[in-house]
């Protein structure tokens, strides 16, 4: 299966410049030096947790598989490593600059709602998040978003707002900050000092990827559908 | 590249960041905290940025505190949506109500410059009803301003910011020609063009404060489409880059990593001066004059955190409305799947729109008004749209492949004043051990239709454009007003029309906070027209003796 953790330690291998990805433009115009400096920190994340202790780190990356999956994950692994990259907002202590007032501080919370989960998952099937199976974990984060999760080791946090304004905010602010996550969506990525030319519709720079066939298939399908 | 902007103050030494060269410095005048300048400003955006520049030119003396960074643009702004949050207010701030608020990157700055480094640019004048909406339209309260005097500031404000707009402006009274000429229209705007044109409304290309041709140190808009995330090549005419410079080369001194914490106010009820915390010790600077310029949320903390014993419910609150009458602008969204590629990360995010539903009062069953503009979001952002639905899994990741054929459109909406959206103190403290704001804001009947209205209408105009698989987002908002309304009165205001507080006359209030109502435009322009409107006020009144 894809969404399973990928072994603690490893160093999250570098990714490489991929033909039309974001990342061959690392050299090129499109990119500034500051730009590469932070982009190159954000890929050489280790794959390890730097802040949470081991269950919770466990029952993060469970969770970030849930929430992000990857389905084409490769032989060392995932190829973003998205729980780091929370453990490193956690590390930081890397806040938003407002929070809802059911929820404690950033990290609070997240201590709060893994070990919460782990002990919903505990009650429900003998076992933590991480070693739930994909159908096991995705019906125990459903009931987390729609409020149903009431186990006192959550301590009076609402789970459906931990879930919505912290585990949706943080996992998928870090997974779309990656070059890999880029290259999903057909974004040009960093442009600086070049940036574009050609802006009408259908129209791609030549420093642009092409189209993402299965993109545009996705875009005409929709539009079959409703036909 | 010199140290890090957010490790040790700039702006000192007699010298401050060149924000057009690269480790660059200009020259800047210094003021000892034991001189009593004309000015202390406490902020350094739309408001106080403006405000301290045509003083300083007036022959004032002048000292602005930012609590954030100066930033030298051309080789610190990165291409990343995430690097980037060094922009932004993300000290703790907690949000409650029936509809808490997103802040930080949603609308806070902390930067010399404040907001304006990472604001989408566009620069739209008020209808000329909203200054009297109460008398021309029926709802709100009118404003203490004449909307023809801000006609003539808000021109000041274009040519300062370069404007690049349309040569005819569709809606509202005749105005000059936009300084710059308007930026080609990229294919997420030309959608919006589509649906207008099919439902038979005007729309136009956005007056943006970004460059369409060069000027001075500056050159035109390369089209990055980083925009909110800070822009690296100086197009972007914000603050930090237009009235900042002028302020210091005209005398003004700016306070970088600054943070003022509390006003002094004498036993002649007067303001003496700021305490701020600068190089890891508190500091007094001792002026003549307060301006406070902190935005909506930090304007009133700072009054309210000021109380003593003279004002024990904070500075200039007799009327009890400090804090109270918190505005957003309402900020939901259609969007929908083209079949054409639309590649809506390209140039500024938001190059054309529509003020109809600004200016017709006919067909609606709410008050007030809202444009609605098309939308350019990055990755992270869409994320958190898509993800504001619900969507996680699988049905996340295969909605978010269909980045480069999505179009949306956005409404800048109007909400209504209600005492109970409001700022006040929290028991928990920040770093320096100032209490965090506490920010409370619900949507009120009035609000909830016309955002109803909008859906409905953005709806109908995005399937008129081509756009299938079509879905609202009913829950965002922008922008930050209120909270110390100007008026005609102490009893129903925090300031006048001047901006000076009406309890302590050497206090004065000049950012959006003192919006009575906000109207369904981005407020910057406004906000830096009532700034350069202050100035001459002040002047005028200096030379009367009745400052």
């Amino acid at each position: 299966m894809s969404g399973r953790p990928s072994p603690n330690g490893r160093t999250h291998s570098r990714i490489t410049a991929a033909s039309g990805g974001v990342l061959a433009k690392r050299d090129s115009p499109s990119w500034d030096e500051i730009t590469r400096t932070v982009v190159d920190a954000r890929l050489a994340t280790p794959n390890a947790a730097r802040f949470l202790g081991p269950s919770h780190w466990r029952a993060l990356v469970a969770l970030c598989a849930c929430v992000v999956p990857q389905h084409n994950a490769t032989e060392s692994g995932d190829r973003i490593p998205v729980a780091a990259l929370v453990d490193g907002k956690l590390l930081e202590d890397r806040r938003d600059g407002f929070r809802d007032a059911r929820l404690p501080p950033l990290r609070d919370a997240w201590s709060i709602g893994l070990a919460a989960l782990d002990a919903e998952c505990e009650s429900a099937y003998g076992q933590p998040l991480a070693d739930l199976s994909d159908e096991q974990r995705r019906a125990i984060v459903t009931r987390m978003q729609h409020g149903e999760l009431k186990h006192r080791a959550w301590r009076g946090m609402p789970c459906e707002v931990f879930f919505t304004k912290r585990v949706l905010h943080d996992v998928c602010s870090a997974y779309y900050a990656h070059p890999a996550a880029w290259d999903e969506l057909g974004f040009g990525g960093p442009a600086n000092p070049r940036g574009y030319v050609r802006l009408g519709f259908d129209r791609h720079d030549p420093w642009e990827a092409p189209a993402r066939r299965d993109a545009n298939e996705a875009a005409r399908g929709e539009r079959d559908d409703e036909r | 590249m010199s140290a890090e902007a957010r490790q040790e103050p700039r702006g000192k030494n007699g010298r401050a960041p060149d924000v057009f060269h690269r480790g660059g410095w200009i020259p800047m005048r210094e003021y000892s905290p034991d001189e009593e300048v004309d000015f202390a400003i406490v902020g350094t955006g739309a408001g106080g940025a403006t405000l301290a520049c045509r003083l300083a030119e007036a022959g004032f003396r002048v000292v602005a505190f930012d609590a954030g960074a100066w930033w030298r643009p051309l080789e610190e702004f990165a291409s990343d949506e995430t690097h980037q949050a060094k922009l932004y207010w993300t000290d703790e701030r907690i949000v409650d109500g029936e509809n808490p608020l997103q802040l930080g990157s949603n609308n806070s700055g902390k930067a010399v410059g404040g907001s304006m480094v990472h604001f989408a640019m566009v620069s739209l004048r008020f209808r000329p009803e909203w200054f009297q909406s109460r008398t021309k339209l029926g709802y709100g309260v009118d404003w203490p301003l004449d909307w023809r005097e801000m006609w003539r500031y808000y021109t000041e404000v274009e040519h300062t910011l370069g404007i690049s707009g349309p040569v005819r402006y569709p809606w509202g009274p005749k105005r000059p020609r936009y300084p710059y000429r308007p930026h080609e229209v990229n294919a997420a705007g030309l959608v919006l063009a589509r649906g207008c044109e099919a439902l038979g409304i005007p729309w136009t290309p956005t007056p943006l404060a970004t460059l369409s041709a060069p000027r001075g140190d500056a050159h035109q808009c390369v089209y990055r489409g980083f925009c909110v995330s800070g822009c690296s090549t100086n197009a972007k005419q914000s603050t930090l880059v237009t009235w900042i410079p002028r302020a210091v080369h005209a005398g003004a001194e700016i306070r970088d990593l600054a943070m003022v914490g509390r006003i002094e106010v004498g036993e002649n009820g007067l303001a003496s001066g700021v305490h701020f915390h600068r190089e890891g010790r508190w500091q007094f600077q001792r002026a003549r004059n307060v301006v406070v310029a902190g935005y909506a949320i930090e304007t009133p903390r700072l009054l309210l955190m000021s109380a003593n014993g003279r004002f024990p419910h904070g500075l200039a609150n007799s009327s009890g409305l400090v804090g109270k009458n918190l505005m957003v602008q309402a900020n939901q969204a259609a969007w929908g799947t083209m079949r054409e590629e639309i590649r809506w990360y390209k140039a500024p995010p938001s190059l054309a729109l529509t003020e109809h539903w600004n200016y017709t009062d006919e067909g609606k069953d709410f008050f007030g008004g809202y444009c609605y503009m098309s939308q350019g979001p990055l990755p992270v952002v869409w994320a958190a749209t898509q993800t504001s639905r619900g969507l996680w899994g699988d049905a996340l990741v295969s909605e978010m492949a269909k980045y480069n054929h999505q179009a949306g459109l956005k409404i800048v909406g109007e909400t209504l004043p209600q005492e109970r959206n409001r700022v006040t103190l929290a028991d928990e403290k920040d770093g320096l051990g100032l209490p965090v704001a506490r920010v409370t804001w619900s949507m009120c009947d009035n609000d909830r239709r016309l955002v109803r209205h909008a859906l409905d209408y953005m709806r109908r105009a995005l399937a008129a454009a081509g756009a299938t698989g079509i879905w609202t987002q009913d829950d965002d908002t922008c922008h930050l007003n209120g909270t110390a309304r100007m008026g005609f009165d102490r009893e129903t205001s925090v300031v006048n029309a001047d901006c000076r507080s009406w309890d302590i006359p050497n206090l004065w209030i000049c950012d959006g906070s003192v919006f009575p109502t906000v109207g369904g435009v981005n407020p910057s322009l406004t906000i830096q027209a009532i700034a350069c409107r202050t100035a001459d006020r002040i002047r005028a009144l200096a030379a009367r003796g009745e400052l």
